[in-house]
């Protein structure tokens, strides 16, 4: 039965190298998908390569379906699994600012460590600030505490609890508006760029 | 032509499949998902306390992130940032994408790009302790737990960067 009491099953340092090998696994998923560069994940949002969203939504639908399934098949309790807490506006402050990080900056947390781990300068400065900013936040947060702490502080909620309908039903709902957004990628991208396979290896 | 830089990277669909895949089996075999983020900021909390032990005391936030991680080295946080670099590096080697560069738009200096690759990384780093997770651990993992919070979070961080995006264009076109 998942998940597993890994402590028992493997030791702690046992543990400590399943995270480690889960990381590697992160880390060249992202470097594959396109993420160690800048300009892939800036393209988002001038709408000229829709890999961001592509990649993003059929992760979740993939894990999300996958847990579904084991839970339902027995095999996982999904009980057991943590649900991020829902704080809803520091959620929401906290989102806006970090967007405006992302297109200003050009990665996320993960996307520039893998950016980094390939060599690139931007990423490698993009980690610096990311440490910088961190810095920052715990230096500030006495100003904002309460906010942080208490603001639509709403506990492990979910999107069923919200929609008052099932898991199935949720995720059924989920996968059709990423189909949807695959649908939408897709048109625009051709219709910004129609003769995109010359634009991209144009000599420099 | 078949023969574009962008067609080296996998097919962002597929690339979704493995990385759904590594992320579920995150919750299967640790009953959580995945974390970027976090790491960082357990460093950045370690070495605040390292340089002024006392500096900490007066600070509840970054007592109970050094209570969370007391030894960083064994933090599953870090330990995970220290696979993403492996693995991102492996990746890079193999596809020939190892190399000292900059990566920025066409109409950047590479110290500009630099210095907005700092600013952004610390708005970010700002924003993503505020919202208590990144797109790693919230949209990733929240969204695919389906929290609430998490589906907030996610739309909240395309709102962000695509009104932004208008203001900052020079910097990518």
């Amino acid at each position: 039965m998942f998940p597993l009491e890994l402590s028992q099953l493997v030791g702690s340092w046992g543990e400590s190298l399943l995270y480690v090998v889960t990381g590697i696994a992160f880390g060249f998923s992202l470097e594959r998908a396109g993420f160690g560069n800048a300009n892939n994940l800036a393209a988002q949002f001038y709408f000229r390569d829709m890999r961001v969203l592509k990649v993003m939504f059929t992760a979740i639908v993939t894990a999300m379906l996958l847990i579904l399934w084991f839970s339902a098949l027995g095999g996982l309790d999904a009980r057991a699994l943590f649900i991020n807490p829902t704080h809803l506006w520091p959620g929401i402050v906290g989102g806006l600012i970090f967007g405006v990080g992302f297109v200003i900056g050009g990665y996320c947390p993960g996307t520039a460590l893998v950016s980094m781990a390939t060599f690139k300068m931007d990423g490698l400065f993009f980690v610096l600030g990311l440490g910088l900013g961190m810095f920052i936040f715990g230096e500030t947060i006495h100003s904002f505490q309460n906010f942080w702490d208490n603001s639509g502080n709403l506990g492990e909620v979910t999107l069923m609890d919200w929609l008052g309908i099932g898991s199935g039903l949720t995720a059924l709902l989920v996968v059709l508006m990423a189909l949807f957004m695959f649908w939408g990628a897709e048109k625009i991208e051709r219709s910004l760029d129609p003769d995109r396979g010359e634009t991209k290896c144009r000599p420099k | 032509m078949k023969t574009s830089k962008k067609q080296q990277y996998m097919n962002p669909y597929l690339a979704g499949v493995l990385l759904g895949f590594v992320l579920f089996v995150s919750f299967l075999v640790f009953g959580h998902g995945l974390g970027a983020s976090g790491g960082v900021a357990v460093v950045i909390g370690k070495a605040t306390e390292l340089v002024s032990p006392e500096h900490i005391n007066n600070n509840g936030y970054l007592v109970n992130l050094i209570k969370a991680s007391p030894n960083p080295l064994r933090s599953w946080l870090v330990l995970e940032i220290v696979g993403v670099v492996l693995g991102g590096f492996i990746s890079g080697l193999l596809a020939g994408r190892v190399k000292i560069e900059t990566y920025r738009g066409p109409a950047v200096s590479i110290r500009f790009r630099w210095s907005m690759a700092m600013l952004g990384g610390a708005i970010a780093g700002f924003g993503v302790r505020m919202s208590r997770g990144c797109t790693s651990s919230q949209a990733l993992s929240g969204g695919a737990i389906l929290s609430a919070g998490s589906w907030v979070f996610m739309f909240s961080v395309f709102a962000g960067a695509y009104l932004a995006a208008y203001f900052v264009r020079k910097l990518w076109n």
